[in-house]
């Protein structure tokens, strides 16, 4: 019982979990990560002011969601007026991906205390997932490492991305042109790195197409929905048949 | 935006962001989904980027836009060999841009 007692006031001292070096080499990981997300946090802020949002309200989406991706295709949509529920669906759906992060993950970060959980998962990304799964295996300490590479991330993602807005509203960068182009190009990489069988590209190709047709013949944003939820039925078909 | 909009569509945007990051995570242990939910999630991230993709490079105004002039489509290709010969996101968005910019100053 004293040695738990100890435990949890070890662990709760905030002095030592900042200079732990499980927490430092996190931190040291992130850089790459961060790197990487000043190209979008920018374009993510510079799109984000141009089509009626705030810098302020910018940052605040970047603080509280941290979800690159889905935050892009919610100012994409809000410019073209979609409803709030179309912008929530989608966001649900291009997010839940991280569900399987997430449950890959937890076999790394086990039996923790439960208030752990909504601070590990919260950093949850595709790049803080690529790095921690390369690397967390050597670690001692799991979740100090892990938090250390996650919220260096977020610091980097929130900054890159009220730099981009505050700015924009400081110079006016014009709209459209190659900013644009961010987004697309970030779902081939994404999409490039998420491919690792056969069925999963006729799923692409399959959702590609549905997409486009329903874009085509249906009012509003719900093409993605209907057509990610179909093509994965199929995916789970073909395995099925192999 | 207008600040309610803006508050309820970011409320809603963290919960169902939050919620399939944290819960595996918290729950799972060593417990399992069901196999055929696990597949069926495993179809969504390729199906929902490609889904995103394929509008954003091949619709203009509600209709398709295939030509040369459609920047975005001609910078897709080169952009897609990058992504797999890098499979690196931040080599990937830079040089679609480089492209996009090429591609709309050659055709």
């Amino acid at each position: 019982m004293s040695q738990q007692k100890k435990e949890m006031f070890d662990q709760n001292h905030f002095f030592k979990r900042l200079t732990d070096s499980n927490f430092k080499k996190g931190v040291r990981d992130a850089l790459p990560i961060i790197l990487g997300y000043l190209p979008i946090g920018l374009a993510y802020g510079m799109l984000a002011v141009n089509k009626g949002l705030t810098p302020l309200q910018t940052t605040m989406m970047s603080l509280f969601v941290f979800a690159g991706s889905s935050q892009l295709v919610a100012v994409e949509m809000i410019a073209g007026g979609a409803a709030v529920a179309a912008i929530v669906a989608m966001t649900f759906l291009v997010n839940l991906r991280h569900l399987l992060l997430s449950a890959s993950l937890s076999l790394h970060l086990r039996e923790l205390p439960f208030y752990y959980y909504p601070f590990l998962g919260f950093l949850v990304t595709d790049e803080s997932f690529a790095v921690a799964m390369s690397k967390i295996n050597k670690k001692k300490n799991k979740q100090r490492y892990f938090f250390g590479l996650g919220f260096t991330a977020y610091l980097g993602w929130v900054s890159s991305s009220a730099a981009g807005a505050f700015l924009t509203e400081i110079i006016n960068f014009g709209s459209g042109g190659a900013l644009d182009f961010v987004l697309p190009a970030m779902f081939v990489v994404l999409l490039v790195m998420q491919i690792s069988s056969r069925a999963e590209i006729i799923v692409a190709v399959f959702s590609a197409f549905l997409s486009l047709l329903f874009a085509l013949t249906i009012e509003g944003s719900w093409n993605i929905i209907l057509a990610t939820v179909l093509a994965a039925f199929l995916g789970v078909y073909i395995s099925g048949n192999n | 935006m207008e600040i309610t909009n803006f508050i309820i569509m970011t409320a809603g945007m963290v919960i169902v962001t939050f919620i399939p990051r944290v819960l595996p995570l918290a729950l799972l242990g060593n417990k399992e989904l069901p196999e055929k939910v696990v597949l069926w999630l495993s179809f969504i991230p390729a199906g929902v980027l490609s889904a995103l993709l394929a509008p954003s490079i091949l619709l203009k105004n509600g209709s398709l836009y295939l030509s040369l002039e459609n920047t975005a489509l001609i910078a897709f290709f080169p952009t897609l060999l990058l992504a797999y010969k890098s499979e690196n996101i931040f080599y990937t968005v830079s040089g679609g841009i480089v492209f996009y910019l090429l591609s709309a100053f050659l055709f």
